[in-house]
This record gives C-alpha cells, structure tokens and sequence, in this order.
C-alpha cells in the first residue's frame, strides 16, 4: 500500500477563508484530505462545514485562498463532481419523482435538449437500485422516508458517475436500514477508486464508518485518522467554543 | 366587428366572423403559452416579478406612442407599442432586482416599489398624452384592462404565433428549466449557467407579459400567468402533468375570456378572461382528490375523531360513533374496529422502534403503514 502522501489529494485547500456578509465563517483554512479512504468532517453547528463544501464548489464567497479538487481548479472538474445538499435546503414538495431526481444525475451527459430516452431511464433506475430504492421509482419524493430521501440525492450522484463525491451530512435523522445501505455503497464507490468525503454529525459513529477525520470549527483543529484526531482536548477546543458538549465527552 | 351583439352559441362554433375566430384562437394560444411560463415562474417563485414587469410596461406604452408620432410612424402599431411595452418592463424588473441586491430590502417589498411608482408614472403620461391632439385617438387605455376586441385579424394571428414560439422555446429548455427551479445549488454545482437561464426564464415571462397586453391587459396579465398553474398544481404531483394541464387550462380560459368579450363587446377581456380562470381554480380548490379543501378538511377532520375511537377500542371501551361506522357493535369491537386497533398497535411499535422510516405526510395511527416500515418492525424482531 503506498502512503497516502504520496498520491494527489482529492480535496486541497489552502488559505481558504470565507465570510458570508461580513461575517467570517471559516478561517484561513489549510486541509489536505488523503486519496484512499473514507473522509469525514466534524464539528459543532455553525461550524462552518456545509459551508467548505460550498466554497470549494464555487457556491460561497471566498474572501482568501483556493481550494482544489481532484488536483484542478473546481470550474475544470465540476462534471465529475457530486453534491449531496443537507436535506432541510430541498423543497420537498416539488413535483418529482425519485427516478426524477436521480435522472438529474445524467443531465450533465445528457445535454440540454435532448429527451431523455430509455437508456437515460434505465441507467437512473440501476442507480436506484444500487440504493435499494427500485420499488419506489415513480414516489413523490415527499412521500418518502427521511433515509429513502438521501438514498435517492445518493442515487443522483451514483448516476454522475464522479469520481468525488461530496455529502453533506448523508446520515443525519435518519433510520438503520437507510444508514446501512448508504454505508455500503460507500464502501463500494470507494473500492471502485472514487474519493467520498462526508460531512458527519455523530461523533460516536466517526472511528466505526470513517478511515479518516477532519475537526473543524472556522478553524480546522485536527486532521488524521480518527482516533488522533479526536482526541478528548481537540473536541474540548472544538466544541467547547460554540457551548456544546458533544455527547462522546457527556459521560464525564 | 359589428355592433350587432351576436350569440354565444354562434361565438363558440366559430361562426360569428373570421375576426372573432381568430381572436379567439391567438387568445387560446396566448393562454397556452402563459400557462407553460407560468408554471415555471410559480415554481421558482417569480410570481409577484411578472406582475412588476407588467405594470410597468404602461409608460413604455405612452412613450413608444409618442415616439412614433414624432418620428412619422404610425403610433398605434402593435409591435411598436409592445416593443415600448418590453423595455420599461423589464426595466422595472431591473430596477426591483437591483433594490434587492443593493439594499436590505426584502424582494416582495422591492418589487412592490418598483411596480407602483412605473405604473404611476405611466399614469400621468397617459393622462398627459391625452391631452395631445392625437393621444385622445390612441386607444392606449385599452391596454390597462385588456380590450381584444379592439384587435384585428392580423394582429392576433401575429400574437398567436409569438405565442406558439414562446411555448416550443419553453419546451426545448424543459429539462434545464426544471432542474434550476428544483435544485439550483445543485445546478450551479453541476456548472449550469443558473443566472443566464434565469434571465432566459424571466425573458419569456416578459414576452408572454407584453403578448397579452392587449387581450388581458396590464394590470391583470399576471393572473393569466400564475391562475392555469396554480390550478394545475391541485391535480398533479408530476412536472409534466402540471405543465401540460396548465397549459390546457389557460388556453381554455383565455378562450372563455375572448369568447365572452364576443358576445359581451363592451366587458374588459382581461376581466372575463381572469374570471374563467378563477372559477377554474375555485373548482380545483374545492374539488381536487388530494389538495383540495374539501378533500383535506375531510381527512383532517376525521383524523382526530378515528384516533380517539381507535384508543378507545383498544383499551375495551366504546366511543361516540363507534357503532355508527361500523366498529363496535353489541358491547365489542367489529372485524373493522379490531383491524382498526391493530393498525394502530402496529404505529404503536413503529414509533417506538424506528420513527425515521416513516415518510411525512401520513396521518398517525390511522393510515396504513407503508411496506418498507412493516419491514423495519420485522427486522428488529429477529
């Protein structure tokens, strides 16, 4: 196995300070996520995480600083990108159904004005069943569990076919059966080669999901394989800034 | 057309003149193409943009006639006006966009500002034109509330064609439209031009906007827009059925409208045209299966009355209408009734095992649980 130093780094930012009106939410920002390996980020609410996300993809104000994604800047590589938005910024009335959503996932191949044919239809619908959602196809995507929603943003980005992808809390409210089959396609696209780096809101499950961790909180206080990174004074620091206990220290 | 009032039956076949047909069908296609945009404009929430856009294409409307005048041209040429229409009212839109972005102002606010102070300066130039020799001649206070009978032939078919574009442009941009108005972070992610298709968007709306002027008039030109498409929405959970019975329907009341304005020459089109609309809507509130009212107040309403019986079965006691529907009869529960409480058992466990394989949208205890949750129950079991 090579070290991971020595391959390039799907997600590279250096100097990267962001402010939305004024107001700065991540701090000159240096982080350098490994080739191999599930990646998470971690932090307390505000931390600014969905908002690094956003930032490398060009949907936020940089006020300093770049980020690099698959080794170029984000405006060359968007086509093999996938975004997966937090769940409570989608109307979850829009008329579409889950294949829908996940043919969304083809467009960038697709073009603008050709119809969707059959092929098109049938490679969204292996997607879906990738996720374990081939009977739900035709749903409303509002009348779908929380876990079978991000199964089908998690569809979406299988469709893309990228090469990173990145989520932006993928596990967050919802039930076991959606957690474990999200996992396990994460494990898959890993094995395949593809570079997947989650932003997590459990601290328990880190160490038990992820090969590798991030601590952020405007600033990034740790980065390593979880058990350094999460070392009892680096989530003290992080945590202890915006007045939150996160519950792995809550037993002490 | 004639003085003669002529009769509905006559209007509607197609019998009453070749002008009246005609009007009546670019009417029908202005319909169509305003329900198509419409539904679009709903979706992304520019509503309340079209009706700025539309009040401000009133000084546009003087200034182009008078311009005409004084340049030799014919100052009641439609494409002129409607060419003076589309400039001040994309410039009012402008204008409300750039309060937004430059101030605090909140966009229903800014937009508010921008559409009253250009229609009262259009207004006063109206009332100032008139007083010119050949202002009083100029028809323009037609475009306010709309007056189709004051179109010929030529001008209508000109419309309907405009029209019929409009909607075959809408139908290339079908997917791109749908894909900004659902996910723009995701389409700005992807690399989609979002700020140019939503000028492309807007830039439709303004030409569906400035086409109907004449038949519906300014101030109500919106209500063509975003009636067929609100209605719409009660009836389908798809995009494509929205779109398409959208367009269906502003075709339909447009059609109503310019038929009505037929029979009826001295009543404002664009008011017989929003009324049809409107009544569409009203009937869609009311009576459609899943949104309507009637449909929600029913479900809603016996929600809570289905919970308390169902309770009340399950700890072996009656309820005020148990026996009435069926669910309790001689002292104890019926086959109904007992299926009733097991449904409500089995919400019981769900809720307490795993509440996040639940979809929204389901009523409680009551509904019947969807299939993947059953699983989750049975899974845990083991």
């Amino acid at each position: 196995m090579t070290a991971d130093t020595s391959a390039a780094s799907p997600f590279e930012a250096s100097g990267l300070t962001v402010a939305w009106g004024g107001r700065p939410v991540l701090w000159n920002v240096d982080l350098r996520l490994p080739a191999r390996g599930l990646a998470a980020v971690v932090g307390p609410n505000g931390a600014g995480k969905s908002t690094l996300f956003k930032a490398a993809l060009g949907l936020a104000p940089v006020l300093t600083g770049q980020v690099r994604l698959l080794g170029e800047p984000v405006a060359r590589v968007r086509r093999r990108i996938a975004y997966m938005p937090q769940r409570n910024s989608v109307d979850w009335d829009f008329p579409v159904s889950a294949r829908d959503v996940t043919a969304m996932g083809l467009y960038g191949r697709v073009g603008w004005f050709r119809r969707l044919r059959r092929r098109d239809l049938e490679a969204a619908d292996a997607a879906l069943d990738r996720v374990g959602l081939g009977n739900y196809r035709h749903r409303q995507i509002g009348q779908l569990s929380g876990g079978q929603q991000q199964r089908v943003f998690l569809a979406r980005a299988l469709a893309q076919q990228a090469e990173l992808l990145l989520l932006d809390e993928p596990f967050s409210g919802i039930d076991t059966a959606s957690e474990a089959a999200i996992l396990d396609v994460l494990g898959e696209l890993e094995g395949e080669g593809r570079h997947i780096v989650c932003i997590h809101h459990d601290l328990r499950t880190v160490a038990a999901y992820f090969d590798h961790a991030t601590v952020l909180n405007a600033v990034v206080m740790a980065s390593g394989p979880p058990a350094e990174a999460l070392a009892e004074d680096t989530l003290r620091r992080a945590y202890d800034a915006s007045g939150l206990k996160p519950r792995a220290l809550a037993a002490e | 057309m004639t003085g003669a009032e002529v009769g509905p039956v006559e209007v509607l076949t197609f019998r009453a003149g070749y002008n009246t047909g005609v009007v009546m069908a670019g009417a029908a296609a202005l319909g169509a193409a305003a329900g198509g945009v419409g539904t679009f404009l709903l979706l992304r929430a520019r509503a309340m943009a079209a009706d700025a856009v539309g009040h401000a294409t009133l000084p546009g409307i003087v200034l182009a006639f008078v311009a005409a005048g004084l340049l030799g041209a014919d100052g009641r040429s439609l494409p002129v006006l409607l060419a003076g229409a589309a400039a001040t009212g994309m410039l009012g839109m402008a204008a409300a966009e750039a309060l937004t972005r430059s101030t605090r102002l909140a966009p229903d606010a800014a937009i508010a500002i921008a559409l009253s102070v250009s229609y009262a300066i259009g207004i006063v130039l109206l009332s100032w034109v008139q007083t010119l020799p050949q202002g009083s001649q100029g028809g323009l206070e037609s475009f306010i509330l709309g007056q189709a009978a004051a179109l010929s032939a030529s001008e209508a078919v000109g419309l309907g064609v405009a029209a019929l574009v409009a909607l075959a442009v809408l139908l290339a941009l079908f997917r791109p439209f749908g894909l900004l108005c659902f996910d723009e972070d995701h389409a700005r992610a992807r690399g989609w031009p979002v700020a140019r298709l939503d000028a492309a968007l807007l830039a439709l709306g303004v030409l569906v906007t400035v086409l109907g002027l004449q038949t519906v008039g300014l101030v109500l030109v919106v209500a063509l827009l975003i009636l067929p498409a609100v209605a719409a929405r009660f009836w389908s959970e798809r995009l494509k059925g929205i779109f398409w019975l959208s367009i269906a329907f502003g075709a339909g009341g447009a059609f109503l409208g310019a038929a009505a304005s037929a029979v009826w020459p001295r009543a404002p089109t664009g008011a017989s045209i929003v009324l049809a609309l409107g009544a569409v809507f009203a009937a869609s509130l009311l009576a459609a299966p899943r949104r309507g009212i009637f449909a929600e107040a029913f479900r809603r309403g016996t929600a809570g009355w289905r919970l308390r019986a169902a309770r009340a079965l399950q700890a072996g006691r009656g309820y005020p209408g148990a026996a009435l529907v069926g669910w309790r009869r001689g002292g104890r529960p019926t086959a109904r009734g007992a299926a009733a409480v097991a449904r409500l058992e089995l919400w019981d466990r769900c809720l307490a095992e795993s509440p996040d394989a639940l979809p929204a949208g389901l009523a409680w205890g009551i509904d019947p649980l969807p299939p993947e949750a059953l699983a989750q129950l049975g899974r845990r079991n083991r």
